[in-house]
This record gives C-alpha cells, sequence and structure tokens, in this order.
C-alpha cells in the first residue's frame, strides 16, 4: 500500500500508457512528464508568489493580500488574468523579435533545468549519466536570455541591469558550480539519481545527507548563498534595483511579457533549490528512518517550500548589496571557500573515519571562514568624501 | 565572524512574523471598505452646491453671480445665467444658474469658491473615494450632480453649517422685519391717505 501511494504517478503514467500503441509510448511518456512538471512547478509559482506577498506582509506587520478569495489565496489568479488583460507594449527601437523571444527563451532554460530533477522516487524524466552537468549547462542558458532582453530594449536601463545581471550571475556561477562539486567528488557520479540513492540511506535512525558533513554543509551554505546570487533575488537583486535602474533588464517589458520574467525567475529559484535539495538534502528521501513511509515527493516538495520560505525570510531581512560589497563577496570569500572546501572534502574521503576526521574537517572550515570574513570586514575604511565640482 | 547581523536580523523579521499572529495590536493597517477612520470635520474634497428644502432646483442657494467662477485658481468651473428669475429663500427674485459645471479632474480643492461665495451656495465635500470609468464626463460634475441638500451638509460640517444656518435665519429674519416695516410704512401710508381722502369724492361729486 505504501509502495502504491509512493509509486502512483509512475503506475498512473504506466496505466495510461497501455492504452497506447507501443510505437507512440516513448513519445507520449516523455509529453505526460514534461506536461506534469511544468503544470506542477508553474502551479508551485502560483503558491509562492502568494506565500511570498503573505510572509513578507507579515514580516513588516502586514496583511498581505487579503481580498481576491479567503486569505487572499485567489490573488495568483487575479495576478494572472491582469497581466494577460494588459496592453502589451515594444518600444518603437526594440529589436522585436529578440525582445519578444527573450521572455520565452528565460522560461525554457527554467524548465529545462527540472528534466534531471528527481522529484520522487524514480520520478525523473531522464537519468543522464552527466545529469549535474547538463543542469548547470542549461541553467547558465538563464544569462543569455537576460542578456536578449537588457540589448533588445534599447533602453539604458534595460542594459545596466543586464550588464549588471550578466556581471552578478557570472561571478556566482563559479561558486555555485565549484559548492557542487564536492558532493560529485563524494559521490563519484554526475547522475542525479545515483546521488540522491547514497544519500538515501541510514545509520540507525539518520540518513547520509551530504549537508550533515562540514564539507557538506559549507557547501550546501555556499550554493544557497549562489543560487540566491544566481536567481537574482533579494539582497542581490542589483539586476533590478528599481531605486536605481527602475526594473533592470525587464523595464522595457509589460503585460503577459513581465510575468514570463517573473515565472521564469522563479522557475529557475526551484530549480537551483531543487539541485540543492538533490545534492546536499538528500533529494525525496526522508529526514528520518522511520518516516521512509511518507511518500517521496511529499518529502522533495516539503523541503523545497521550505528552502523558498528561507528565501522569503531572506528577502524580508537583508537589504540590497551594494555592487563592490556583492563583487567582493563572490570572488574574496565565496570562491576561496568553495576551493578551500574541495580539499577539505578529499582530506574526508582519505581519513578514517571517526572523531579525528570530524575535528579536522571542521577546522578546515571555521578557521578560513573566519579569516576569511574578517578580510572582508577590514574593507570597511571610511574616509571624508571630498567633491570636486560642487565647491 | 560573517552572518552574525544576519543572523540578528532574520532573528527580528522572524519575531515580527509571529508576533503579527499573536498580538493585533502590531498590525495597524486599517480593512479600509469595511473600516474607515472617524471623519475629520475640517476634511475637504471637492465643492458641491447647497440646496434648501425638498427641491434640489427649487432650493438652490446659487444666484449664477459668478464670482466663484471667476475667482476658481485653475478655472474648473462654468456658469451659464438664466434669462428669467425666480424668488429665493427670502421671496426675492434672483436669477438662478441654467448650466453650472466643476470639472473635478481640473478642481484642485483649494476652497476659494466657498470662501468668497456671499450667498454660502458652495461649500466644500469630504466625500473623498470617488472614482468613474469615463475619463471625462465621469469627471464633469453638472448642476444635478452638484446639488446636495443642507441636511447632508449639516452632517459633514455640523459646526461650520450650524454658523451658516444662523447667519442665513438672522438675514432671514432682518430682511423680514424689514419688509414688514415697509408693509407697515405703505399700509401706514395708505391709511393715512384713506383717512385724508373722504373728503375728495365730495369735491369730486361736487364737480
Amino acid at each position: 500500500m505504501i509502495q502504491t501511494l509512493d509509486q502512483i504517478f509512475v503506475l498512473a503514467k504506466h496505466w495510461l500508457l497501455s492504452y497506447l500503441p507501443a510505437a507512440l509510448q516513448p513519445l507520449c511518456s516523455a509529453l505526460i512528464s514534461v506536461a506534469t512538471i511544468i503544470l506542477a512547478f508553474a502551479l508551485l509559482f502560483a503558491i509562492t508568489t502568494w506565500l511570498e506577498r503573505k510572509g513578507l506582509g507579515r514580516m513588516q506587520n502586514r496583511y498581505g493580500p487579503n481580498r481576491v478569495g479567503p486569505f487572499g489565496i485567489l490573488q495568483p489568479i487575479a495576478d494572472g488574468v491582469k497581466s494577460l488583460t494588459k496592453e502589451d507594449i515594444i518600444p518603437i527601437t526594440a529589436d522585436h523579435a529578440v525582445h519578444f523571444l527573450a521572455p520565452v527563451l528565460l522560461v525554457a532554460a527554467s524548465f529545462l533545468g527540472y528534466a534531471v530533477l528527481p522529484i520522487g522516487r524514480n520520478m525523473v524524466l531522464v537519468n543522464l549519466n552527466a545529469g549535474v552537468l547538463y543542469f548547470f549547462a542549461v541553467g547558465s542558458m538563464m544569462e543569455l536570455a537576460v542578456f536578449m532582453a537588457g540589448w533588445s530594449s534599447r533602453s539604458k536601463y534595460s542594459l545596466l541591469g543586464a550588464m549588471r545581471a550578466i556581471a552578478q550571475m557570472i561571478s556566482y556561477e563559479v561558486p555555485l558550480v565549484l559548492a557542487s562539486i564536492v558532493v560529485i567528488m563524494q559521490a563519484g557520479s554526475l547522475s542525479t539519481v545515483s546521488i540522491i540513492d547514497l544519500q538515501a540511506t541510514y545509520t540507525g535512525i539518520w540518513p547520509h545527507w551530504f549537508v550533515f558533513t562540514p564539507w557538506g554543509f559549507a557547501g550546501f551554505v555556499l550554493f544557497m548563498v549562489a543560487a540566491t546570487a544566481e536567481s537574482n533575488r533579494s539582497p542581490f537583486d542589483l539586476p533590478e534595483g528599481e531605486s536605481e535602474i527602475i526594473a533592470g533588464y525587464y523595464t522595457e517589458y509589460s503585460g503577459f511579457k513581465f510575468a514570463l520574467f517573473f515565472l521564469g525567475e522563479y522557475i529557475g529559484m526551484f530549480a537551483t533549490s531543487g539541485m540543492a535539495i538533490t545534492l546536499f538534502l538528500g533529494g525525496w528521501s526522508a529526514p528520518f528512518s522511520f518516516l521512509t513511509w511518507i511518500p517521496s515527493y511529499v518529502w522533495f516538495f516539503a523541503k523545497l517550500l521550505a528552502i523558498i520560505s528561507v528565501f522569503i525570510w531572506i528577502r524580508g531581512t537583508l537589504p540590497r548589496l551594494r555592487m563592490d560589497q556583492l563583487m567582493n563577496l563572490a570572488w574574496e570569500f565565496m570562491l576561496p571557500m568553495a576551493l578551500l572546501n574541495l580539499f577539505t572534502a578529499g582530506l574526508w574521503h582519505f581519513m578514517p573515519s571517526g572523531s579525528l576526521r570530524w575535528l579536522v574537517c571542521s577546522t578546515m572550515v571555521v578557521v578560513p571562514c573566519i579569516f576569511l570574513s574578517r578580510g572582508l570586514k577590514q574593507k570597511e575604511k571610511f574616509q571624508v568624501r571630498t567633491y570636486h565640482y560642487s565647491e | 565572524m560573517v552572518g552574525e547581523g544576519i543572523l540578528k536580523g532574520m532573528a527580528e523579521t522572524a519575531r515580527n512574523f509571529f508576533g503579527s499572529y499573536v498580538s493585533k495590536d502590531r498590525l495597524v493597517t486599517l480593512q479600509y471598505p469595511e473600516q474607515r477612520d472617524p471623519q475629520i470635520e475640517a476634511a475637504r474634497s471637492f465643492p458641491f452646491l447647497v440646496f434648501d428644502g425638498a427641491d434640489w432646483q427649487q432650493g438652490m442657494r446659487c444666484v449664477a453671480c459668478q464670482i466663484c467662477e471667476k475667482e476658481c485658481p485653475p478655472k474648473c468651473i462654468f456658469i451659464e445665467k438664466s434669462k428669467d428669475k425666480k424668488p429665493d429663500a427670502n421671496g426675492k427674485l434672483q436669477f438662478y444658474p441654467a448650466v453650472f459645471n466643476i470639472d473635478i479632474s481640473v478642481c484642485m480643492s483649494c476652497q476659494i469658491c466657498a470662501e468668497v461665495c456671499p450667498f454660502d451656495a458652495i461649500k466644500m465635500d469630504v466625500n473623498h473615494d470617488l472614482s468613474s470609468d469615463d475619463r471625462f464626463g465621469g469627471l464633469l460634475l453638472d448642476k444635478q450632480r452638484l446639488a446636495k441638500s443642507n441636511q447632508y451638509y449639516n452632517s459633514i460640517h455640523p459646526t461650520e453649517a450650524a454658523a451658516v444656518d444662523a447667519r442665513r435665519a438672522a438675514e432671514k429674519a432682518r430682511q423680514a422685519a424689514k419688509a414688514k416695516a415697509a408693509t407697515e410704512a405703505k399700509s401706514d401710508a395708505v391709511a393715512k391717505l384713506a383717512a385724508a381722502t373722504p373728503a375728495q369724492p365730495a369735491i369730486g361729486e361736487t364737480q
């Protein structure tokens, strides 16, 4: 019974496919899975926008949306109708084709990553043996879409926003990938399915998630910080800093194209969060061995929602970084930490298991962290600013 | 170490998040259409025309003197004077506005029209939640849409309206006394005339 519930979506797909001729089955199998993933995550996007507005409201002692439906739950539908009925304005000097393609490419690129993301036991679209590599490769396509949007709009704000976004996304892609390499080193595989299989075992009641190791924890934190920057979320939302450059690269977008950018960004955020779950938090596996009776996809989405709420929490807390702080954090703190973390993971692999291994590896994470963050702090020198032209 | 301040800040936002569910005092937002702040008496939005009695056309105080139209800084008032005259509240024959339009998309709520009106005919409304789906016609208020009763005026600006009513009552009493004096003087004169004349017909007859 538990087995059936766990595999209910897989079984349902097989049952549907059994009505089709054998020649059509592979194609239809892929189509059904793709449609399900798109529907599920678009729905999650709708719920997240509502949760985010509610959560941020409560953090600022407001109610948040509470007009459309009970507790404002139908707000995403109202927003969708609004953006669909809005006038679609394209600047007359814009490159129309590229301007149109940018949001489409962004959404397509952000959805591509889900192909290798296991959202439950046996619930992965394709088990690529280079899954993680594929994920980061299609993830970097989002930068192209962002630049297309900024360049084709022919607006200085769009272009500045796009430039900022490119600089930020390329800078943070380095620690993002480096932070995930430790997991690949430990698992010895690029396949997301086998990475999770390795973590879905238990010692006593405790799972073997990579986050419960010094290098795994450091890697997870680095990965999440880099993922926040990758998805242009607060406090790394300089590309759309409205106080400076209006809305960044989507300044010139309106109506449903604007909504598509929104969708693309959130879908991208879910994808990187899903990858963080896959790499460090054991994917669909239960946090305790006695909870394995709960279906695997429930665990995946529970973890995803937990990460999303932390994202919202962070957004409600931190102010936006300055450009130099952003770059310093990436290159002077996160990159050295990620590189050192590789050595820590290597050492962990070769040392015999025991408390000594824990001590050495934890020291290798904590001590550089303290020193590097001190380096970040010492940069803050305040001096009297002189104005040459206002005298 | 990096992150201490972040954790402190996150604790603060978490306290606010959960606090907003526990204590209602934190949520200061007024749920506007259902809940409203008490109306402030000195508030003002756009002008309206006051009328006395039940019939807005009969009781309108405006005599189309066009002072407000001339004084209006953004020139949002348009008045057309009537050809004929109608009796006002004191029974005196007066002109009345054949057309009285205020374009509230132009009006800047300065209250100068109300200040200059010698007839207390134009006053400021307090109704602020206005909307229209007609950008031009919906914002051009005509005579009928501008007309509001004196009772309404009393309900929105009680102190001010009471003073206006007292002044108007005094004026009416003064007018009435004057009229009475005039009629008395007239009847006196008539009586005198009547007293003086009886002999005359006789004279006439004799002639």
